[in-house]
């Protein structure tokens, strides 16, 4: 019932395009420029962005080097393209895994009440008791910075996010009558969550994702910045904005290009987020 | 008033416990021998194991973790593994540049986000709302390193009027002085957080009946925005600036990275590369601590704007 309205909605906005929307469709069309970019950066990259040429090193931008070079002569543009490809990549993955384990989780805990509830929600309180950066900060010296233990750590800080969005609608849900007759037919638990709780749930979860996947880039940049991102040579975009930061006086756009990279990526998938909230929740049309 | 807060206290320390069993886990999986990254390859063996002797590394991890709580019970956060000073006091002498850092970060987001924000809602759907929205919505897109690098190109080279390393002494002139650049850096996301949350509160309390009550009733304009739709919008950017404050005290450690400034993320940051555990443990308990001390203050700053609000 709920998703039918839904898709409803959704689409009656797509087909009812004023100035926000229109923005929206500017954040999804930058957000899809840049996938296909950073994805092909091997193909579409001018140079090897690991090759390094001394007499070339921190130069302005030129026919060349579109975006100058770096401190080792290496090319930015290529750069920007590969890391760009490995933020999107870390950021998309952990986002994924933290919305089926946290939506689980949270469907669960909803669902069973009681004992189960307590345990999972106090677990993802005391997640929430550190700051997210220093979370992903912590775990990523625990585990260590290879680019599956990243992913890892950026999942666990959003994990708690996904488990409360799911969780509230969960628990008015298992009230009503067609869970009750599920019950009566003596479907299992797990078929009843999957089946009939989840298509319910996953609207409001997916849409708060891509605002998510937002908040995933940022901190890969972050923990990249910090020195706890993927190891040096492969280009991350937080490492080159650290490593310009060093020529900043005299060759400042080598830290500033990957830097506004960054918030490109973050401010296509914050207006493609707005833009879908927005649609999909009546009550908050451009309130938000 | 007192109860209320001893009530919040309590219902905090099972979240508390948990937060402290799992900072002692985490910190005792760091890959490394702590014996070994402190005391350097060359050590010989007879120091490691004093080393690990005197840090109690070789009792089990059960007896390990039942000091680690005596230890706090006594109010001690331990002595750094590397130079041997108290944790806490090494804590102490970075806390008040970092709270300086988030408070004066806030101030900035109340002051500027809180009027643009119900500005863009006043004129909602007209070039000034627009405007409003999508400068907050690249606020909020911005890496908070980014700003601070821009802040530095403009304000601290093209023209020098703030220094480029933030490295505060003690007099309050020059603390603010070092301060003016980093906090205004923090201080520019957390006006873009609240300026979409006044926004959106003030739209939703501005379409209740009171309001439109009070309109018909041919109340002043500013009477109506100022004592019946503010005051009960305020609630909702109480508990958003809560929670950014959270994330605030979280990035800062990138602002402390970009100006070279004292406080508690550069020292996580060392502490992280020289290994020294204790330390580490310490101040994970301190920033819980801070995040737990924030949501008290939020749930308390609901009665000075809701007299509806009761703490009993």
């Amino acid at each position: 019932m709920r998703t039918d309205s839904l898709n409803k909605r959704f689409f009656s906005w797509v087909f009812n395009l004023n100035p926000l929307t229109a923005l929206t469709a500017l954040g999804l069309v930058i957000f899809s420029l840049i996938l296909v970019v950073s994805l092909a950066a091997p193909i579409v990259a001018p140079y090897d962005p690991l090759e390094q040429n001394i007499l070339n090193r921190l130069q302005g931008a030129s026919s060349d080097h579109w975006l100058g070079t770096d401190v080792f002569g290496r090319d930015t543009l290529s750069r920007i393209l590969h890391g760009a490809q490995i933020s999107l990549v870390i950021g998309l993955t952990s986002t994924g895994i933290a919305l089926v384990a946290g939506t689980g989780l949270g469907i669960v805990a909803g669902y069973y009440g009681g004992w189960t509830d307590i345990v999972l929600m106090r677990l993802m309180d005391i997640l929430l008791a550190f700051p997210t950066l220093i979370t992903g900060l912590l775990i990523v010296a625990v585990l260590g910075t290879n680019p599956i233990n990243i992913v890892i750590a950026i999942a666990i800080t959003l994990l708690p996010n996904f488990a409360r969005v799911a969780r509230a609608p969960t628990i008015t849900l298992k009230e009503r009558e067609f869970i009750e007759s599920c019950r009566a037919l003596g479907y299992s638990d797990i078929r009843i969550m999957g089946v009939h709780i989840l298509p319910n749930v996953i609207g409001e979860v997916v849409v708060l994702a891509s605002l998510w996947t937002a908040s995933a880039i940022m901190i890969e940049a972050y923990l990249s910045f910090i020195g706890l991102g993927v190891a040096p040579p492969t280009p991350t975009l937080g490492g080159m904005i650290r490593q310009g930061l060093e020529n900043i006086l005299d060759t400042p756009w080598v830290t500033i290009y990957p830097g506004f990279a960054v918030m490109f990526i973050v401010l296509a998938l914050n207006l493609i987020g707005d833009g879908v909230r927005d649609a999909i929740d009546p009550k908050a049309g451009g309130r938000s | 008033m007192a109860g209320f807060i001893l009530k919040r206290i309590l219902s905090s320390v099972p979240t508390l416990f948990g937060v402290l069993t799992l900072v002692f886990l985490l910190v005792r999986v760091v890959p490394g021998d702590p014996a070994l990254a402190i005391l350097g390859d060359n050590a010989s063996e007879q120091a490691l194991q004093a080393f690990r002797e005197q840090m109690g590394l070789n009792e089990p991890i059960w007896q390990q973790y039942l000091s680690f709580l005596a230890q706090l019970a006594s109010g001690s956060l331990g002595n750094s593994m590397v130079t041997g000073d108290p944790v806490f006091g090494a804590v102490l002498k970075v806390l008040p540049h970092t709270l300086q850092l988030t408070v004066f970060a806030l101030f900035i987001g109340v002051i500027f986000g809180v009027p643009l924000g119900i500005w863009s809602a006043l004129r909602r759907d007209t070039w000034v709302d627009y405007t409003c929205r999508l400068v907050s919505l690249v606020g909020i897109s911005f890496p908070s390193f980014l700003i601070a690098i821009v802040l530095i190109l403009l304000f601290a080279i093209e023209i020098p009027l703030f220094p480029v390393i933030s490295n505060p002494e003690d007099t309050v002139a020059s603390s603010l002085y070092n301060l003016v650049l980093p906090g205004m850096s923090l201080g520019l996301i957390m006006t873009a957080f609240v300026m979409r949350t006044a926004r959106s509160s003030y739209l939703n309390v501005s379409s209740e009946d009171y309001i439109r009550t009070a309109k018909s009733k041919g109340t002043p304009r500013h009477i109506i925005i100022f004592r019946h739709a503010l005051r009960n919008a305020l609630i909702p950017i109480v508990t958003v600036v809560g929670l950014y404050m959270g994330l605030l005290i979280g990035n800062s450690v990138l602002t402390e990275i970009v100006f070279n400034r004292p406080g508690l993320g550069k020292l996580i940051v060392l502490s992280l590369n020289l290994r020294d555990y204790s330390m580490l443990q310490g101040l994970m308990i301190v920033y819980a601590f801070m995040v737990v001390l924030v949501n008290l203050i939020t749930d308390l700053t609901y009665g000075l704007f809701d007299p509806r609000v009761t703490y009993s």
